[in-house]
C-alpha cells in the first residue's frame, strides 16, 4: 500500500510521479488479483487508465486494459470485434460524456421532435449496453452525463424542452431506469463528481481542444479514484468494519473527565449537533452491512455511559464489539479482527487524535485510517474515501450487525458447556443446502468474491459468470444457509464442482468465517457426496491454492478424509476422495435439501 | 528566477515525470530526444510545468512549442 494513493490524496503528486508509483506497486504487489478491463472511450482515456491502474494496484487488483481507438466506443460495442472478443473482458467501462451527445434539441424543435431526440440518444446507449452484456457477459460501468459548462439560455436551460441541461437531466434519468432494471450494470456518477470538483474547472475547454479530454487533466485522479471504488466493491475489496474512537470523535469532550452530563452531543449546541450528525451518518452504515465497533482509551463503564447519553444517536447495542481499555489501539483492532474472524485490512479506523492514527497506520498498514481535523470534516472524509461503496445490496447486508451480535451470544452460551459437541447440539442448528436459485445468486456471488480465509481456491466470479455456472448441466452447485437458536446466519457456504466423467473437480469451496467450528463444512461435504452419488460420480478431486490469507484451510481436505495426490513448489495441492465407502460426518446440524 | 534556474527546475520536473534521474536538458531538447516523450506524456509534462510555475499555457502556445528552449521562452515571457 502506498499512502500517497490513499484518500485524501494529492492529485498533482500522483500525476507527476505516477511512473515511479507504478514501478513501486509492481515491485510490492505479488499477490494482486488480475482483472481484464475493456475501456470503450468517447474521448481520450490514457491518463484515466494510468491513474486507475495505480488506485487498483494499491487495493490489490492488477488490471490489464483493452482500449478503444480514439472515440470508437460505439463501433467497438455494436459490431463483432475479434480483438475485443479475444481479450475476454471481465469488466467493461464506457467512458462517455455530454461531449458525445450529438443530437441536442434546437430552439425551433417541437415537443415531439425533442421527445424523439431523447429516445434516439438513449437508444444509442441502451442498445450498446444490451449487446455488450449479451456478448461479453461481464459487468458494465457507464458514466452518466455531466452538465455542460455554458448555458445559452441561462437559467432557462432547465425547465424548457429546448434546454440542453434539461435534456441531459432527462437522459440521465433514462440511464438510472436502466440501472434499476438491469443487473451487472453500474453507473459512474460523473455528474456528481464534476459538481463536487467544480464544473468551471472540470470542464475547462483547453483540455478538450488540445487533447480531447472530456475533463481537465488535474481532475483525472479524482475521477479514477471514484471509478476504482466501484471496481474494488465489485471485486470484494470493500472494507467491512468501522472502528471508532469515542472522546472528541463521536462526542465532544472526555467522558472520563466531564461525565455523561458534560460531553457535547445532541441538539443543544452547534458542536453537539455536529457530533449528532456524525453519529447519524455512522449509524446509517449498519443498513449497508458495515459492522460498527468502538476502539477507545477509556474505562469500559465510562464508554458505556457516554454511549447511553440520552441525546446520543449511537447506543451500546449498535456496536458488535466495544473495546474501551488502555491497550494499544492497534492491538485492539487486531483483537477485534480475530474475534470477528476478519482481517485488519477490513477495518477503517476513525480517531480525532493524529498520534493514534499514526500508530495504527504504522502497526497495521492495511487498515484504512481516515484523517480529519474537526468533527464537521469527518463525514465528508469518510464519505469520499468510498471504502463502503455499494454495488450490490443483499438482504443479508442489513442483518449483518444482528448476526454478529448473535455470535457474541453464542460465545457466551458456549462457555456454559464443557463438551463442545453438547454446545453445538444445544444450538439446534438447521441448515438448508441446495442448488443455486435466482433469489440466492446475488448473495452467493457477493460471498464468493469477498471470502478470503476459508476459501480453498479463491476463485472469483462476476455475477454474469455465476449465472452461467448456475445454468450449467456440467456443474454441481451447492449453497448452504445456517440458522440456529440465536438467529439466521444467512447463506454462509458455497461449493462448485465441475463434472468430468465419473470425477468431480471442486473449483470453489468456501465458507463464511462467522460459522467456523460449527461442523457446517461437514454438512456441506455430506450433501456434496450425496449429490455426486445421484449423478453417478465416484471420485471428488479437491484443490488447495495457498494465498496470504487462506492458511486455515490448507489441511481441510485432509480433515475431510481426502488423500493428497500432488503438491507443487508453491504449495498448491491436489486431493482425492473415493466416495463409495463415505459415511456422513455431520451429526449436529439438521439438514433440509 | 533566471533562465538557468528555470532550466534546473524544468530538469527536475522532466526527471519526475519520466521517472529517470539521468535526464539532462538543453534548449534544443525535444520529444525525439527522450524515449518516453510521446503525445500522451506531453500532456503530463505540460501539466507538471504549469503547476510548478503556477501558470497556464494557452492552447496556441501548447500547439506551437517545438523544444525545451521555446518552453523556457514562454516561461520567461510570463515572468515579466
Amino acid at each position: 500500500m502506498l499512502q500517497e494513493l490513499c484518500y485524501p490524496f494529492d492529485s498533482d503528486v500522483i500525476l507527476q510521479k505516477r511512473r515511479r508509483f507504478l514501478r513501486i506497486l509492481k515491485e510490492q504487489e505479488a499477490n494482486a488479483v488480475p482483472l481484464r478491463i475493456a475501456v470503450l472511450g468517447g474521448s481520450t482515456t490514457s491518463d484515466i487508465l494510468s491513474t486507475l491502474e495505480l488506485f487498483l494496484r494499491n487495493r490489490g487488483i492488477a488490471p490489464t486494459f483493452w482500449e478503444s481507438e480514439y472515440a470508437q466506443y460505439w463501433n467497438d460495442a455494436m459490431f463483432p470485434n475479434t480483438s475485443l472478443e479475444a481479450f475476454q473482458p471481465e469488466l467493461i467501462f464506457i467512458h462517455t460524456s455530454s461531449r458525445n451527445v450529438q443530437n441536442f434539441p434546437k430552439i425551433g424543435d417541437s415537443a415531439e421532435d425533442v421527445e424523439q431526440k431523447l429516445e434516439q440518444t438513449y437508444a444509442h446507449f441502451s442498445q450498446m449496453w444490451d449487446r455488450l452484456s449479451q456478448v461479453y457477459q461481464c459487468p458494465i460501468i457507464q458514466n452518466n452525463m455531466e452538465m455542460p459548462l455554458t448555458r445559452l439560455m441561462g437559467n432557462r436551460e432547465v425547465g424548457s424542452i429546448h434546454g440542453s441541461i434539461d435534456f441531459l437531466t432527462r437522459l440521465n434519468c433514462c440511464f438510472y431506469d436502466y440501472a434499476r432494471t438491469h443487473r451487472n450494470f453500474y453507473l459512474h456518477d460523473i455528474n456528481y463528481l464534476s459538481a463536487c470538483y467544480g464544473l468551471d474547472k472540470w470542464a475547462e475547454p483547453s483540455y478538450w481542444h488540445l487533447y480531447k479530454y472530456a475533463l481537465c487533466v488535474p481532475a483525472i485522479p479524482e475521477f479514477s479514484y471514484n471509478l476504482s471504488n466501484i471496481i474494488c466493491s465489485l471485486m470484494g475489496k470493500n472494507k467491512k468494519v468501522l472502528a471508532l474512537d469515542l472522546d472528541n470523535t463521536l462526542w465532544g469532550g472526555v467522558i472520563g473527565d466531564d461525565g455523561q452530563a458534560g460531553i457535547e452531543i445532541g441538539q443543544e449546541t452547534s458542536v453537539g449537533q455536529a457530533y449528532a450528525a456524525l453519529q447519524t451518518y455512522v449509524k446509517a452504515h449498519k443498513e449497508l452491512g458495515v459492522l460498527l465497533t468502538v476502539c477507545s482509551k477509556n474505562d469500559h463503564e465510562n464508554a458505556i455511559s457516554g454511549l447511553e447519553h440520552p441525546e446520543g444517536i449511537l447506543k451500546p447495542d449498535d456496536f458488535v464489539c466495544i473495546k474501551a481499555n488502555w491497550e494499544m489501539k492497534s492491538q485492539n483492532i487486531a483483537d477485534m479482527a480475530q474475534e470477528l474472524s476478519l482481517l485488519p485490512e477490513s477495518f477503517v479506523f476513525v480517531d480525532d487524535n493524529p498520534a493514534e492514527r499514526a500508530i495504527v497506520q504504522a502497526q497495521l498498514p492495511d487498515t484504512a485510517v481516515i484523517p480529519f481535523d474537526s468533527v464537521e470534516d469527518c463525514i465528508l472524509r469518510l464519505d469520499r474515501a468510498g471504502y463502503f461503496e455499494v454495488t450490490n445490496l443483499s438482504a443479508d447486508d442489513a442483518k449483518r450487525n444482528a448476526m454478529y451480535m448473535e455470535n457474541a451470544k453464542r460465545q457466551a452460551a458456549q462457555a456454559k458447556f464443557t463438551d463442545y459437541k453438547d454446545f453445538l447440539k444445544s444450538l439446534s442448528m438447521q441448515a438448508e443446502i441446495r442448488d443455486f436459485d435466482a433469489v440466492s445468486l446475488p448473495r452467493i456471488t457477493q460471498l464468493t468474491n469477498k471470502s478470503n480465509q476459508f476459501n480453498l481456491t479463491t476463485k472469483r466470479y462476476t455475477q454474469a459468470e455465476m449465472e452461467v455456472v448456475a445454468a450449467s448441466p456440467a456443474h454441481i452447485r451447492l449453497y448452504g444457509r445456517l440458522e440456529d437458536t440465536f438467529g439466521d446466519n444467512g447463506i454462509v457456504s458455497v461449493v462448485i464442482g465441475r463434472k468430468d466423467g465419473s470425477a468431480l473437480h471442486v473449483e470453489l469451496w468456501l465458507m463464511s468465517c462467522r460459522v467456523l467450528k460449527r461442523d457446517m463444512e461437514y454438512a456441506m461435504l455430506d450433501a456434496l457426496v450425496e449429490e455426486c452419488r445421484k449423478q453417478g460420480i465416484s471420485e471428488i478431486i479437491g484443490y488447495y491454492y495457498p494465498t496470504k490469507k487462506n492458511a486455515m484451510v490448507a489441511q481441510l481436505y485432509a480433515a475431510f478424509g481426502f488423500t493428497k495426490t500432488a503438491e507443487d513448489g508453491e504449495g498448491n495441492t491436489v486431493w482425492n476422495l473415493q466416495i463409495h465407502d463415505y459415511t456422513n460426518r455431520n451429526s449436529v446440524i439438521n439438514v433440509t435439501h | 528566477m533566471n533562465r538557468e534556474q528555470k532550466m534546473a527546475k524544468l530538469t527536475e520536473i522532466f526527471q519526475d515525470v519520466f521517472d529517470d534521474d539521468t535526464i539532462t536538458l538543453t534548449d534544443a531538447t525535444c520529444a525525439q530526444d527522450i524515449e518516453d516523450w510521446d503525445s500522451l506524456e506531453h500532456i503530463n509534462l505540460i501539466g507538471a510545468v504549469e503547476r510548478a510555475f503556477k501558470m497556464r499555457f494557452t492552447v496556441r502556445e501548447v500547439s506551437g512549442m517545438k523544444n525545451v528552449g521555446e518552453m523556457l521562452d514562454i516561461l520567461e515571457e510570463r515572468a515579466k
